[in-house]
């Protein structure tokens, strides 16, 4: 596949979700707008990257549920919530704000398959944070 | 099946503190389907019912919903007289007088007297293990066991409503359970009948947060649009005959139910798909589909069940000190840079050894986590509205307090410009959840009177 046949595109473009919280653990679901998209988000938000992007609320561990019926993973992130609700010195103790870190992350779709995002907005670019993944740094 | 044959429960609170004026468009809309109708409510979020023993504790008539007037008065009189059954865990940590309170509500309303029924058996401070949990707790000068609740089913709710109870109160329950109990009394379900108790429990689990299947928690702009969120509709739910729903919401509000809504709500605090746990059954979704029927109208189909958990979760809540937040905010050029050294200067200045929390809300804050990776690894950078936040936990008031004078104290003896200072201290508590084998727990309902 050459450069010009994939666009990058961020995961909330075609992938919406919400976090939900139990205790020290939190769950985002990811659910593909179109069914179309369900096959990139399987390949390209994998747990590897997931734990990634989170290494800073340092997880016991990431687990995800492929759920193709409703076109969605469930990822669940054990000890990510220094303690949860009641314990975390976190304005946002529940982690309610994690879903919208991990709707943000990169995703590459064949060029015709982006070219009918009914939304088509170009990547934020933030220099200072989030720190790119270790896995997009040069290096 | 005839619409008349139906349940329709209708969701008019999805946590304590939720919107009161949410519930008269649910009673409206449900007086007038057919069939059977339940009002339920959910008050009781995980550390709600520790503060409700806390207030119970200070005044022996209070530990209920302290809404639950404002919720139930502008509703409680249609409800009655359309025979609309209400099914509420605002009972929390003093369902007894709960239901007093609604008993005089309806007295002084002049509407007849409402069958009330009261659960009880969920409180486990009196459960022979209680010694074992006590010692189990934080192990801090404060640690002292506060609340301990195990998480009933939805047998006793049926129960109570095949005895013709207008009115159900209860403690804690699983949240479906409130929406599984009056499935299992309108259709006869037996407690071992799971494909048909895991497809209600999906449908009350879809209900259990009011708003948050109906466009709350949920609108994005340009990209997931809800018309009039100020005025969004809480759900209602037609129960089918085999579980499974179709859900909708109140007419005449804001808000919207579709495909995406479902979706989220239906994952929402899931972990393991293929294996949900309540007190009622193991639900699983892996099979599970969702389908928009009509106008703000989905279905939920597929959905199974297996044989609930031998045991019940008990959650359980010990004193934990007290947690202190400060707050104060720096603009213009280098503010970030003024943000930062007055961050250093509280570091030297309120060094108790308890660990301290930094934000720098403009900059990063609530993403990042308690020790401070990831704000550490953040360049300092040029930040022009910032707002430096601090929060620890300490076992005494008075070290609490000592944090706090330090924030203030900024104002003048910090960096340039600092402004809006704000305090705050709470009480804490720690949580530990346990799990008891079901005999040991009796559950049961009694009419008050």
């Amino acid at each position: 596949m050459t450069d010009q046949s994939v666009t990058r595109i961020r995961l909330y473009q075609i992938a919406h979700g919400r976090t939900g919280d139990k205790g020290n653990r939190s769950n985002i679901s990811v659910i593909a707008y179109r069914p179309e998209f369900y096959r990139a988000i399987v390949d390209q938000v994998t747990v590897e990257r997931v734990e990634d992007l989170f290494r800073h609320r340092a997880p016991h561990q990431v687990s995800r549920y492929l759920l193709p019926q409703l076109h969605a993973i469930n990822y669940v992130l054990d000890g990510i919530l220094d303690g949860g609700v009641n314990d975390a010195l976190n304005l946002d103790s529940h982690g309610k704000s994690l879903s919208g870190f991990l709707l943000d992350m990169e995703i590459v779709l064949p060029a015709a398959l982006a070219a009918s995002l009914e939304v088509a907005e170009p990547p934020a670019v933030d220099t200072r944070w989030p720190a790119p993944p270790r896995s997009q740094q040069p290096a | 099946m005839r619409d008349a044959e139906f349940l329709w429960v209708g969701c008019g609170a999805g946590f304590s503190g939720d919107r009161v004026d949410a519930i008269a468009p649910v009673v409206d809309t449900l007086a007038k389907c057919p069939g059977r109708r339940v009002l339920i409510l959910e008050t009781l979020a995980e550390r709600t019912l520790a503060l409700a023993q806390l207030a119970r504790r200070e005044d022996p008539d209070k530990g209920y919903e302290p809404l639950l007037q404002s919720m139930l008065a502008p509703v409680l009189a249609c409800c009655l007289q359309h025979r609309i059954r209400i099914v509420g865990n605002f009972g929390a940590a003093n369902p007894v007088a709960a239901a007093r309170v609604i008993d005089r509500m309806a007295h002084g309303m002049g509407l007849r007297p409402p069958r009330i029924a009261v659960l009880r058996g969920d409180d486990m401070m009196v459960h022979p293990q209680v010694r074992q949990w006590q010692s189990a707790g934080p192990a801090t000068p404060c640690g002292a066991l506060v609340s301990a609740n195990a998480y009933l089913g939805a047998e006793q709710i049926a129960q109570a409503l095949d005895d013709g109870a207008d009115i159900v109160v209860t403690g804690r329950v699983a949240d479906p359970s409130l929406t599984v109990g009056p499935a299992m009394a309108h259709y006869g379900w037996s407690p071992d009948d799971w494909p048909r108790l895991g497809a209600a429990t999906m449908a009350g689990h879809l209900l259990e947060c009011g708003a948050q299947v109906t466009g709350g928690y949920f609108a994005d702009p340009g990209f997931k649009h809800v018309p009039a969120l100020h005025n969004v509709g809480f759900p209602i739910a037609r129960i089918d005959a085999d579980g499974h729903c179709v859900i909708g919401k109140a007419n005449g509000t804001g808000g919207v139910v579709d495909g995406r809504t479902v979706k989220e709500q239906l994952l929402y605090e899931l972990h393991d798909p293929g294996a949900y746990l309540t007190p009622d059954v193991t639900a699983d979704i892996t099979q599970a589909r969702v389908a928009e029927v009509g106008e703000n109208r989905v279905a939920l189909k597929g959905v199974q069940g297996h044989p609930r958990p031998e045991t019940l979760k008990v959650s359980a809540f010990y004193e934990g000190g007290w947690l202190a937040e400060g707050e104060i905010s720096y603009a213009g050029p280098r503010a970030e840079a003024r943000a930062r050294l007055a961050a250093d200067v509280l570091r030297l200045r309120a060094d108790s050894g308890q660990p301290l929390r930094f934000d720098l809300i403009g900059v990063c804050s609530i993403l990042a986590d308690d020790g401070g990776r990831m704000l550490g690894a953040i360049a300092a950078g040029g930040a022009r509205d910032v707002r430096l936040r601090v929060a620890g936990k300490f076992q005494t008031l008075e070290a609490a307090e000592h944090l706090l004078h330090e924030v203030n104290a900024l104002y003048t003896c910090g960096p340039a410009g600092g402004g809006g200072v704000r305090t705050a201290i709470r009480r804490r508590l720690e949580t530990r959840s346990f799990y008891v084998d079901r005999a040991g727990i009796e559950a049961s309902y009694f009419i008050f009177q």
